[in-house]
């Protein structure tokens, strides 16, 4: 390692590498500083699969063109309107010149995977997923010479004035300090801190489980807001989808999704339906029931179909739990069972006539009489054996972030920090206020990480 | 059939059948995609199809120290192994030697034996150039057999495997489809074409693929010199020793510098790869198979260079030797997997074909 860098990077996923490949090839020395031991390397960026791309003519793996009005209604309409359309412009406008970027770089990419055929226009798959991404990068990266260091905790980024004087970090436990020329900040957001998760949804968040990575644990964000740097997003709220309840804590993935939802009731310890299952196609309605199960008891719910519906969905992780009667499943459920035969069987009363049924489209087949009602894809669940799974709330990401103007700069109340970005899922907050449309998460990181590598790189030199 | 291999083979692939992030990298996984629950055969004909490029190892987000541990390379090893052990006729040698490198040092040694002892009293009915030292009917008595015996023993491990995995009636179309993707080695190249993952960790490369093109073809050179050969005996009259400008010298030539050549690198391949990617308790002897086929070639060459020298009888009495236990280890060790894989592939064809 040498002692001067001119470019510091924190953290170690999609918006760091694109960032140190960008200032590596524009002259700078650069330095990664990834909190993760290598085998878990790359962050929340290691479980994606695709991103989203505007393009005015088929572009390796999309087909036919996604332009830019429409790709930023799509986004207006996730956001409910809290979107920064200057930012989010910039971003959707760049996305079409990351493709080639990307590929230039070492990303291959694939046809959409069997079950996305839906997003085969708008967004562009990995070949074998982010960490097939983040593998292809850090090979570039290094071959440009990027110095990565691993178990690099950045703890704390000294601001005097308008300048970072100072980057803190443990590094095998042992504190370092470096004085780079141009820092960016590229670490993710802090929901793998349940404390402070805790500290701003309440004490059920405990009971959440993080899809990504542990070690996004929003320390260097923490840090900077302290020393007044801008930040931008509701600080109580996160991305949170319903997945398996018996995922692991952290790190469980895209397969602990369950996409069953539409075709069942869910219910909760008490079992008692408390949300209208079929109100929507399942990518519109996944993420709202995050909530939805946070707002249960014990944060848990539990999903109930029966033998006819179970080939209807993408399988998932864990298998379903499996019993013969509905009384049987319960109890192994861990639910009452006389409760949860009773609802059932008032659902299946209130169920009229289902030969319109149709698995993929809003059907019209719904309850009559119930309360909450099942608007679509309401059958009776009456065909053994009957199948079961846990729900529990899965947090995506954050929105709580650092504020950046379209250079990707930090800045203070006076103005903006001189050496001092910001990219990725720690930023992300100055584009979306609030939802969330698939593939985004990448496209922001890719364009900002090459902008504030860019500027960085430009600064120091 | 293991059943913990099984077991946890089944548990990977229901990970993999709710991720199917690595689609695009080989025949696997739009095979596994196709269905939601796995039988054992279906399991066996991944692991027959896996060409254990390895790619969906180094991009998994769930390889160790994850607690979901994927190693599907690793678990499609050995089931492929286990099975090989299980199809094959008779079991018992296949049981013996496909893990055991020392045994097929062994077989290689007694093969020398033999021909040395076979040359000493069998010795010369008054032949030219190799005949001179074991006569040709010396050399059909000992061969022939030992190269029929393998393709029968092959022929019904194929058939039990067909059996096995549910195969219907094969089309032209399937062959075909299945020669061509073992002719490439499509499997090998990792769906965007830049080769497998070997022996540098995720570095894309071809060394693999490339080192497996010259062992196959050359393997398939030298089969057809002795074929041309043996039709030239037989058909023509037409006895060895060749000249040089003749189809068994060119054929024989040119694919045991291939041969040679490729065994080599694919050692030294192997010798640089983890082999916790693979199947870990046949790496001994997949290597010793590799070494043996290396040094059918490599003598068969000394014999060409040397042939008119003193050396040339012990050179003879060492490549008949091995080129003897080749033959009689094929079934039985991991010669055998060409036979599965192209069963696979076509299999592979086959259902293509009836699920679309
Ligand atoms: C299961 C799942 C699937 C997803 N799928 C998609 C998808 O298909 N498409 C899409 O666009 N988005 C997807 N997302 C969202 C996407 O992961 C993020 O938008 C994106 O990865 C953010 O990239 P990033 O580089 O900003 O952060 P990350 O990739 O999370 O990287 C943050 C890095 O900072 C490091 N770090 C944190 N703190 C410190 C510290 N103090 N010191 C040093 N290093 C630190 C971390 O170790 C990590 O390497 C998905 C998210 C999840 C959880
Ligand atoms: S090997 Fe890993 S990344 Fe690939 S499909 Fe299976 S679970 Fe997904
Ligand atoms: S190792 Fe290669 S060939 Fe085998 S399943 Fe994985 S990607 Fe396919």
């Amino acid at each position: 390692m040498i002692s001067q860098y001119d470019v510091a990077i924190i953290g170690g996923g999609n918006a760091a590498l694109c960032a140190a490949m960008t200032a590596a090839e524009a002259g700078a020395r650069v330095l990664i500083l990834e909190a993760a031991p290598k085998p878990y390397r790359g962050g929340n960026s290691r479980h994606t699969r695709n991103f989203r791309c505007m393009h005015s003519k088929p572009a390796g793996p999309l087909v036919e063109t996604y332009c830019e009005d429409e790709y930023f209604a799509d986004l207006m309409k996730v956001t409910g309107g809290k979107t920064d359309e200057h930012l989010a412009r910039l971003a959707i406008r760049r996305s079409e010149e990351c493709l080639p970027w990307m590929q230039a770089h070492g990303v291959h990419f694939q046809p959409s995977l069997s079950g996305t055929l839906s997003l085969a226009r708008t967004n562009a798959f990995f070949m074998g997923g982010g960490k097939g991404l983040v593998n292809a990068y850090y090979r570039t990266a290094e071959r440009l010479g990027v110095e990565v260091l691993y178990e690099a905790v950045v703890t704390h980024l000294e601001l005097e004035e308008s300048l970072i004087t100072r980057v803190d970090y443990t590094h095998g436990g042992a504190p370092n300090a470096i004085s780079p020329k141009s820092v960016i900040v590229a670490s993710g957001g802090f929901q793998a801190d349940i404390d402070w998760l805790a500290r701003a949804w309440g004490e059920q968040a405990r009971n959440f489980l993080i899809r990504g990575t542990p070690y996004n644990r929003g320390v260097v964000l923490a840090d900077l807001l302290d020393q007044g740097v801008e930040s931008v997003g509701d600080p109580t709220q996160c991305h949170a989808v319903a997945i398996d309840g018996r995922a692991p804590k952290f790190d469980g993935g895209i397969v602990t999704r369950l996409d069953c939802v539409p075709f069942s009731i869910v219910v909760n310890k008490h079992a008692e339906r408390f949300y209208d299952e079929g109100e929507d196609v399942w990518p519109k309605r996944y993420a709202i029931w995050g909530r939805l199960v946070a707002a249960q008891p014990d944060q848990v719910g539990y999903v109930i179909i029966d033998a006819k519906s179970l080939n209807l969905f993408m399988p998932s992780v864990f298998p379903p739990i499996k019993a013969d009667t509905l009384e049987e499943l319960a109890e192994k459920l861990g639910l009452p069972p006389d409760r949860l035969q009773a609802t059932v069987a008032e659902f299946n009363a209130a169920c009229g006539d289902t030969s319109p049924f149709h698995p993929t489209e809003l059907d019209g087949v719904a309850t009559a009489g119930l309360t909450p009602s099942k608007s679509n894809w309401a059958r009776p669940i009456t065909e053994p054996p009957f199948y079961g799974y846990s729900l529990r709330t899965g947090v995506t990401f954050t929105y709580l972030g650092l504020k950046v103007d379209e250079n990707a700069q930090c800045s203070t109340r006076n103005g903006p920090i001189r050496n001092l970005w910001a990219a990725g899922e720690t930023m992300a907050g100055s584009i979306l206020g609030q939802g969330y449309l698939a593939g985004f998460g990448m496209t922001i990181g890719t364009v900002f990480g090459r902008i504030a590598g860019r500027e960085a790189a430009a600064h120091a030199s | 059939m293991q059943a913990e291999l099984l077991k946890e083979a089944r548990r990977q692939a229901e990970i993999c059948n709710a991720c199917r992030y690595c689609e695009g990298y080989c025949s696997v996984f739009p095979a596994l995609h196709r269905l939601r629950a796995f039988s054992d055969a279906d399991l066996m004909q991944f692991a027959n199809l896996c060409h254990n490029c390895r790619g969906c190892f180094y991009a998994c987000q769930y390889t160790a120290p994850h607690e979901f541990d994927l190693n599907l390379p690793g678990i499609l090893a050995d089931l492929r192994q286990d099975s090989w052990e299980e199809f094959a006729w008779p079991q018992a040698p296949a049981k013996a030697f496909q893990r055991n490198g020392v045994l097929i040092a062994l077989v290689t040694v007694l093969g020398f034996a033999l021909l040395f002892v076979a040359a000493r009293f069998l010795g010369p009915a008054g032949g030219e150039g190799f005949y001179a030292v074991l006569s040709h009917t010396a050399m059909v008595a000992i061969f022939a057999p030992a190269f029929l015996f393998p393709l029968l023993s092959l022929g019904v491990s194929i058939r039990r495997y067909w059996g096995e995995t549910g195969g219907g009636s094969v089309a032209f179309s399937d062959l075909k489809g299945a020669l061509v993707s073992a002719a490439k080695m499509k499997n090998l190249a990792a769906g965007h074409g830049e080769g497998c993952n070997f022996e540098d960790e995720d570095r894309f490369s071809h060394a693999r693929r490339h080192a497996h093109h010259l062992v196959m073809y050359g393997f398939l050179l030298c089969f057809a010199a002795t074929t041309s050969g043996t039709v030239m005996h037989y058909a023509f009259g037409l006895h060895a020793p060749y000249p040089l400008w003749s189809l068994p010298k060119l054929l024989g030539v040119t694919g045991g510098l291939m041969l040679t050549a490729g065994a080599f690198w694919m050692v030294r391949l192997k010798l640089r790869s983890a082999r916790e990617l693979g199947s870990a308790t046949a790496w001994g002897g997949e290597m010793a198979f590799v070494v043996l086929l290396g040094f059918v070639a490599g003598s068969g060459l000394a014999l060409y260079l040397f042939g008119q020298t003193v050396a040339m009888p012990t050179l003879l009495a060492l490549h008949l030797g091995a080129v003897l236990a080749f033959f009689l280890l094929t079934p039985f060790t991991k010669m055998a997997h060409g036979f599965y894989r192209m069963a696979a592939l076509v299999r592979e064809e086959n259902s293509k074909r009836s699920s679309s």
